[in-house]
C-alpha cells in the first residue's frame, strides 16, 4: 500500500511538472511565440476568447508572473483549456474529446498485442538461446528498431495501400459512413485501423522482446530454475512458470520506458495515415499554430502515459511481493 | 576496458557490421564532394526525373539531384547524432554519478528529478518545444535533444555507480583527500567506459530518429539539406501517391542504415560488457543431427 501511495505521489508531482512546463515554455522563448500567434487571430475570434487566451499565454501584462501561474493552474484543474483557434469556436476540450476514442482503440489494442507477442518472442529466444530463432529474431528486431516509425508507415502505404490495394491507408473510416454500432461500420473502422496498427506493432515489438529476452537469460541461470530442471519438471513448465514468470516483472516495470516509444510511434503513424486520433490532431494544432489545442493535447498525452505507468506500478505491486516489503 | 574486451568486440560480427556502416557514413559526411558532383540545393534539372546514370536516384519535385542531397545530408544528421548524443551522455554521467556518489539528500533530489524527466513523454515534448521555436536548425535541434534526452542514461549510470560506492579504490582516493569532482570524473567514470560508450550509441540512435522525425513533420528548417527534410518535401509533394517513390525511399533508407549502425554497435557492446548476455556457442550440427535422429525414431 505504501508503495502504491508513493507512486501516486510521484504521479501528482510529474503531472505538476508537465503543467508547469506548459506554462513556462512559451514564456521562456524569445518574443513569446504564443503572443505573436495571438496577433494573427485578432479580429477573427471573439474578444472574450482572445482575453482568456491572453491570460493563458501571458499577454495580460496587468498580472504578475506568479499571479498568472496560479490563474493558469486553476484553469487547468477546472478543465478550462480555452478555445481552439483552428476549430473556432469549439472549446479545446470538445475537440480533444472527439480524437480520444480513435487513439485509445488503435494504440490500446496495439500495445497489448505488442506486449504479448514481444514477450512471447523474448521467452522463446532466451529459452532456445543460441539457436536459429535466437540468432535471427533479436538482431532483426534491433535493426527494425532503427527504422523511423513514420517511414515504416510510408512503406506500408506504398506496398499494401497503393501497389497491392489490399487495405485503405488514409483516415479512420469511409467518409460516406455515419458512426453507428452496425457490423458494416465496425468492419470499416477495423479495416482502416489495420495498416496503421500493423506499422505501430512492428516498430514497438522490439523493445519488449529484447528486455524480456535479457531478463529471461538472467533468470534461466538462477538456482531455482536449475532445481526445477533437477526435479525433472516438464520443459514447458520450467520455461513459463519458473523462468518467464520471474523475468516478466522487470518487463512490466520497463513499461514506462517503452510507453514513450509507443506514444512517439503513434503520433507519427497517425500523421502518416491521416488517422483522426490525438497524435494527428497534435500535429494539426502545431501546423496551424493552434497553441491552446497543442497544450491541451500535450497534457492529455502526458496524463495518459502517467496513468498507464501507475497501473503498471500497481500491477507490479500485486504480482511481486518484493516491491511491497522492501520499501 | 582491457585488450580482451576489444578483441571480443572485434570478433563480434554485429560490431564489425556496425563499425563499417558508421565509418562509411563518416567518410560521406567529411568529403561529400568526392561522391556527389551536384550541389544538393541547385534546382537546375528537370523535375521528378526517374533514376538514370546522370541522376542515380532521380531528381526532386524542384529539380534537385536526390543522390547529392542524400550524400550532403549525411553531415547534418551526424552532427546531431554526435553532438546531442555526446552532450546528453555527459550530462547523464554527471547527474547519475553525482547522485550515487553524494548520496543522502542529493541522491534523493537528483533521482526524483531524473524520474520526472524520464516519464514525461519525450517526443510530444520535443514537438511542443520545436513548435514554439519555429524552423529549428542544427544547433537548436542539438540543444533540445540534449535537454530532453539524458534521463534514461542517468538512471542507468546511477545504479552502476551505486554498486561501486563502497569499493576500496574510492576509499583510497578519499583518504588521499581528493575532491568530490575529481573522484567522480577521474576515478568513477573511467571504470564505466564501456557502459558510457553503449549509452552514447543508443542516445545517438534516438537523436537521429527524433531529429529526422521532427524534420519530417515540418518542425525543422525546411531549407536545410537533411534526410528528414527530404522526407518532409517528399510527403508534401505526395511523392508516394504520384509514383516518385525514390524521393521517399532514399532518405528513409539512409536514416535506417545509420540507425542500424548505431543499434548494432550498441547491441555488440551490451553483449561484450555484460557476460550474462554473451552469445553461447551451440554445436548446431549436432543439435540438428539430434533432431533428425529423433524424427527418424518417431
Amino acid at each position: 500500500m505504501r508503495f502504491v501511495l508513493r507512486r501516486a505521489g510521484f504521479f501528482l508531482l510529474t503531472l505538476w511538472a508537465a503543467v508547469t512546463l506548459n506554462f513556462f515554455l512559451p514564456r521562456m522563448m524569445p518574443g513569446n511565440p504564443a503572443i505573436a500567434m495571438m496577433g494573427k487571430f485578432r479580429g477573427k475570434v471573439g474578444a472574450q476568447e482572445l482575453q482568456t487566451l491572453e491570460q493563458i499565454f501571458g499577454a495580460d501584462s496587468k498580472q504578475s508572473l506568479p499571479a498568472q501561474y496560479v490563474h493558469y493552474l486553476g484553469d487547468i484543474f477546472t478543465g478550462n483549456f480555452g478555445t481552439s483557434l483552428f476549430y473556432y469556436p469549439s472549446p479545446v476540450i470538445d475537440v480533444v474529446r472527439g480524437a480520444i476514442p480513435w487513439t485509445l482503440g488503435l494504440v490500446g489494442v496495439t500495445v497489448i498485442l505488442a506486449f504479448v507477442l514481444g514477450t512471447g518472442i523474448g521467452i522463446i529466444s532466451a529459452w532456445r538461446r543460441g539457436g536459429l530463432f535466437d540468432s535471427l529474431a533479436p538482431p532483426l528486431l534491433v535493426i527494425a528498431s532503427a527504422i523511423p516509425y513514420f517511414w515504416v508507415g510510408m512503406m506500408f502505404i506504398l506496398i499494401f495501400g497503393l501497389k497491392l490495394q489490399w487495405l485503405p491507408w488514409s483516415g479512420g473510416m469511409n467518409l460516406t459512413d455515419s458512426p453507428a454500432w452496425t457490423p458494416s461500420f465496425i468492419g470499416d473502422v477495423v479495416e482502416h485501423a489495420l495498416l496503421p496498427g500493423l506499422a505501430l506493432l512492428i516498430t514497438t515489438i522490439g523493445t519488449w522482446t529484447l528486455t524480456m529476452r535479457n531478463n529471461m537469460v538472467t533468470t534461466l541461470a538462477d538456482d531455482y530454475v536449475r532445481m526445477a530442471r533437477a526435479k525433472g519438471l516438464r520443459p514447458h513448465r520450467i520455461m513459463l512458470n519458473y523462468a518467464a514468470r520471474n523475468a516478466i516483472l522487470p518487463n512490466l516495470t520497463g513499461f514506462a520506458m517503452s510507453l514513450g516509444f509507443v506514444v512517439s510511434g503513434a503520433i507519427l503513424i497517425e500523421y502518416v495515415f491521416n488517422y483522426p486520433g490525438v497524435g494527428y490532431m497534435l500535429l494539426q494544432a502545431v501546423e496551424n499554430e493552434d497553441y491552446p489545442l497543442m497544450q491541451a493535447l500535450f497534457l492529455l498525452i502526458t496524463v495518459a502515459v502517467l496513468v498507464a505507468i501507475l497501473l503498471a506500478d500497481i500491477a507490479t505491486a500485486i504480482f511481486d511481493p518484493r516491491t511491497r516489503t522492501s520499501r | 576496458m582491457t585488450g580482451r574486451f576489444w578483441r571480443a568486440l572485434a570478433r563480434s560480427p554485429k560490431a564489425t557490421a556496425g563499425a563499417i556502416l558508421l565509418a562509411a557514413f563518416i567518410v560521406l559526411a567529411l568529403f561529400p564532394g568526392l561522391f556527389a558532383r551536384d550541389s544538393p540545393t541547385a534546382e537546375v534539372y528537370a523535375r521528378n526525373l526517374g533514376p538514370s546514370a546522370a541522376h542515380l536516384f532521380g531528381t526532386t519535385g524542384l529539380g534537385q539531384d536526390i543522390f547529392a542531397q542524400a550524400v550532403y545530408g549525411t553531415r547534418q544528421v551526424l552532427e546531431i547524432a554526435f553532438g546531442a548524443g555526446l552532450a546528453s551522455t555527459v550530462i547523464a554521467a554527471l547527474i547519475g554519478v553525482a547522485a550515487a556518489y553524494l548520496g543522502g539528500f542529493w541522491d534523493g533530489a537528483l533521482n526524483l528529478f531524473t524520474d520526472v524527466v524520464l516519464v514525461i513523454p519525450l517526443f510530444p515534448l520535443l514537438i511542443v518545444i520545436a513548435a514554439y521555436v519555429h524552423n529549428s536548425g542544427t544547433g537548436v535541434l542539438i540543444a533540445v535533444l540534449t535537454f530532453t534526452g539524458w534521463s534514461y542514461t542517468a538512471r542507468q549510470l546511477r545504479s552502476q555507480a551505486l554498486s561501486l560506492r563502497s569499493r576500496d579504490f574510492l576509499a583510497a582516493a578519499r583518504a588521499r583527500g581528493e575532491r568530490g569532482a575529481y573522484i567522480i570524473v577521474m576515478e568513477i567514470l573511467p571504470t564505466m567506459a564501456s557502459l558510457l560508450i553503449a549509452a552514447f550509441l543508443i542516445n545517438a540512435l534516438y537523436d537521429v530518429l527524433f531529429a529526422s522525425s521532427l524534420q519530417f513533420i515540418g518542425l525543422g528548417d525546411p531549407n536545410s539539406v537533411a534526410w528528414g527534410t527530404m522526407l518532409y518535401w517528399a510527403q508534401n509533394n505526395e511523392a508516394l501517391q504520384t509514383g516518385y517513390y525514390l524521393q521517399a525511399i532514399v532518405p528513409g533508407a539512409a536514416i535506417a542504415l545509420l540507425g542500424a549502425a548505431f543499434a548494432l554497435l550498441n547491441y555488440a557492446f551490451d553483449e561484450v560488457s555484460n557476460p550474462a548476455l554473451r552469445p553461447v556457442r551451440v554445436r548446431r550440427t549436432s543439435r540438428l543431427l539430434d533432431r533428425i535422429g529423433r524424427l527418424a525414431r518417431a
